[in-house]
């Protein structure tokens, strides 16, 4: 077992299937010559040459859709997007087009793709470059959505992703980049389907996925202190949800929330409660909690964005809510 | 040019130079958050295009728009430094209250529309401040600055291909640095000099030297005079160089010390001071006066106002989100007008 940072886990996972898979290719700006942003292909141009290392110019939309053409002819591309926001530029090429290619063909077109690209709030990026947008992705048919929160994940889904047949949005974090974690030195494979109990309890269920689990593994500390056992369950796919998973602990546990940075309005939240009001109602003690981002563009000024994003604590005191303890 | 002309825009570049490094003190002080992209290197473009345009003409201001690297495009267009630096604080006197930072200047007041962070937005949004401009009549025109990376982007064909069809006075500034991030502009870009992709859409357009601001002032005045005699757009492309990385979590490493030294020598504020002094309009203590005297009113005045400025109010996060007021033609809840059900 090796500690590796969530991006050199990414850069393994890269390099593995780079290895492993002639058709398997990289592009995006910077990642070449200058390694990319967050470092996730430093040193792979070296290793496998501007033929599979492909540095763009700044034209999302067509690279993206560039990307998506050679996927319908066996290349299986890796797209780096510098940030969700830039994303937006390359919405219509992913929903209009990847996400539906192989349902218009009946089943006779895929576009195996996988999109990967930081999704949150860093530290006063200001508006335009703090967007998360996973709720965007999680409306859209067609698209596989996952939100690795660890290292081992971000490796093991990576590699997975490459290998599936369908468009794979990976959403990472600026946050979790240098975030260390355990990955297996043998070759390993994780499940882009399915969400994990990653701290057992029984007072209540704390919900996170992507960032946010990490929120609710240090809120679930706190109430320990307190006596208070909290299970967490990180959801690692948002498109699909694994309903299964948290009907079980709801019934365990009788009390949820769930903890996301994208804004409340048709985020993230909103789709998991109401699973958890058709699935399991009656398991219910307690009105469930959603913790979220206010409902305003991100603000730059240091206190506006702490106040305007959710962290631990919100997470901690949502709980007390749910408990009824305040 | 008159010689008081020149004596103060070789001022006002020592300004924008000393107020970008300012800013790289105070980032480094943790006073500054978020990303920061410098201008040094390129004070000739924005200072002598927008010298250019926003010459008294009895009518007020243009409309002036940019990307994220737009400090100094904001100061110049008229925006307060003071302002502009409480900004980069976050503080509630800056240009957006503390709410847009480094990237998202404003100042509508003097018609700043704007820095953007997303690479090519402003492309269309220019073509449609021109848009208004045109139909207002009132003799306005646009000016866009964008990095040479942005002219890759969509918006960069479909505006220029609807801003020439509509004959829309709107100057694109070209600043072509030779790179995007880390991207040599021949890495990312089959044709190098930036104005010949404009023969594609029928928008005259030329290449000039960036570092002289008398160069650019010139090339600048017949591309302004082509704009606003209502022939449409025009699209200026100015080479230049900047002397940091591309923001403050890039040290530059893909550019050679040679690269930069070359450029170094070709120093915006130095070829102009050389020349004046060579003409023997400036002495060498002049400019030192006059770098100390740039010096003390940013350190003294503006970094102070920024410092001494309150944070935003917290009660106030949601403030701007959509207008205060709601629109007088619009006359209030169902109810209050005997609408709804029941
Ligand atoms: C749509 C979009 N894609 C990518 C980025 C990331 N990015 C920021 S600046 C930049 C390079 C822009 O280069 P150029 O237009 O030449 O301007 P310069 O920084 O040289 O002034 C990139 C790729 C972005 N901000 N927006």
């Amino acid at each position: 077992m090796a500690e590796l940072a969530y991006w050199e886990a990414l850069r393994r996972a890269h390099d593995e299937e780079l290895a492993n898979d002639p058709m398997v290719i990289a592009m995006g700006e910077d990642i070449g010559v200058a390694g990319g942003t967050y470092k996730v292909t430093l040193g792979l141009y070296d290793k496998y040459g501007e033929e599979r290392i492909v540095d763009t110019p700044i034209s999302e939309n067509s690279y993206t859709g560039i990307g998506i053409g050679a996927s319908m002819a066996g290349m299986r591309p890796i797209i780096e997007i510098m940030s969700i926001n830039f994303a937006l530029l390359a919405l219509d090429t992913l929903i209009n087009a990847a996400a539906k290619i192989r349902y218009m063909s009946g089943g006779r077109a895929q576009c195996p793709i996988v999109m990967r690209t930081p999704g949150g709030t860093a530290h006063q990026l200001a508006a335009q470059h703090s967007a998360r947008l996973a709720r965007l992705f999680m409306g859209t048919p067609g698209l596989r959505v996952v939100t690795p929160s660890t290292p081992l994940d971000a490796y093991g889904m990576l590699k997975s992703a490459v290998r599936c047949n369908d468009p794979v949005i990976f959403i990472e974090h600026e946050s979790m980049y240098n975030l260390k974690g355990e990955v297996p030195d043998e070759e390993a494979f994780r499940p882009l389907e399915g969400a994990e109990v990653i701290r057992e309890g029984t007072d209540i269920t704390l919900i996170g996925y992507n960032y946010s689990v990490h929120w609710c593994l240090s809120a679930a500390d706190k109430l320990a202190q307190e006596g208070i056992h909290a299970e967490v369950i990180d959801l690692r796919s948002l498109k699909p949800i694994d309903r299964e998973t948290i009907r079980r602990s709801i019934e365990k546990t009788h009390r949820v929330l769930v903890a996301e940075e994208d804004e409340a309005p048709v985020g993230v939240g909103s789709e998991i409660i109401t699973g958890i009001i058709e699935d399991c109602f009656f398991a219910l003690d307690a009105q469930p909690v959603r913790v979220h981002a206010a409902d305003v563009p991100v603000p730059y000024n240091y206190h506006l964005e702490k106040l305007a994003i959710p962290d631990a604590k919100d997470v901690y005191q949502g709980a007390l809510k749910v408990l009824g303890k305040v | 040019m008159s010689k008081i002309d020149r004596k103060r825009l070789l001022r006002e570049m020592i300004f924008f130079r000393r107020f970008e490094d300012r800013t790289f003190e105070a980032y480094m002080e943790r006073k500054i958050g978020g990303f920061l992209h410098l201008y040094s290197g390129q004070e000739a473009v924005a200072t002598g295009v927008l010298e250019v345009i926003q010459a008294d003409r009895g009518i007020g201001f243009d409309y002036v728009i940019t990307g994220y690297r737009d400090h100094i495009h904001a100061i110049k267009t008229g925006a307060p430094a003071r302002e502009v630096m409480a900004e980069l604080y976050g503080k509630e006197t800056g240009s957006s209250k503390g709410r847009g930072g480094s990237m998202h200047i404003f100042d509508p007041s003097v018609r700043f529309m704007g820095g953007y962070a997303l690479v090519g937005q402003p492309f269309p949004l220019a073509a449609g401040l021109a848009l208004a401009c045109k139909y207002q009549k009132e003799g306005r025109i646009a000016v866009c600055f964008l990095g040479d990376g942005a002219n890759n982007q969509g918006t960069f064909h479909e505006t220029m291909n609807m801003a020439s069809l509509w004959k829309l006075p709107v100057l694109f500034v070209c600043e072509n640095n030779l790179y995007a991030i880390g991207t040599a502009i021949q890495r990312s870009t089959p044709m190098v000099d930036q104005y010949k992709r404009l023969a594609a859409y029928s928008i005259p357009a030329s290449q000039h030297y960036g570092q002289d601001i008398e160069v650019v002032m010139e090339a600048a005045q017949s591309a302004v005079d082509h704009v606003r005699s209502g022939a449409g757009p025009y699209f200026l492309e100015l080479l230049t160089y900047r002397y940091r990385g591309h923001s403050m979590s890039d040290a530059g490493a893909y550019r050679s010390k040679e690269e930069v030294a070359k450029w170094v020598q070709q120093d915006p504020i130095q070829i102009l001071a050389k020349r004046l002094i060579e003409a023997g309009e400036l002495t060498e203590e002049e400019f030192k006066a006059m770098e100390q005297a740039v010096q003390d009113e940013i350190d003294n005045d503006i970094v102070r106002f920024a410092e001494e400025s309150p944070e935003p109010k917290v009660e106030e996060l949601t403030k701007y989100v959509l207008e205060d007021k709601p629109n007088p033609r619009w006359i209030g809840p169902l109810e209050a007008q005997g609408g709804g059900h029941g």
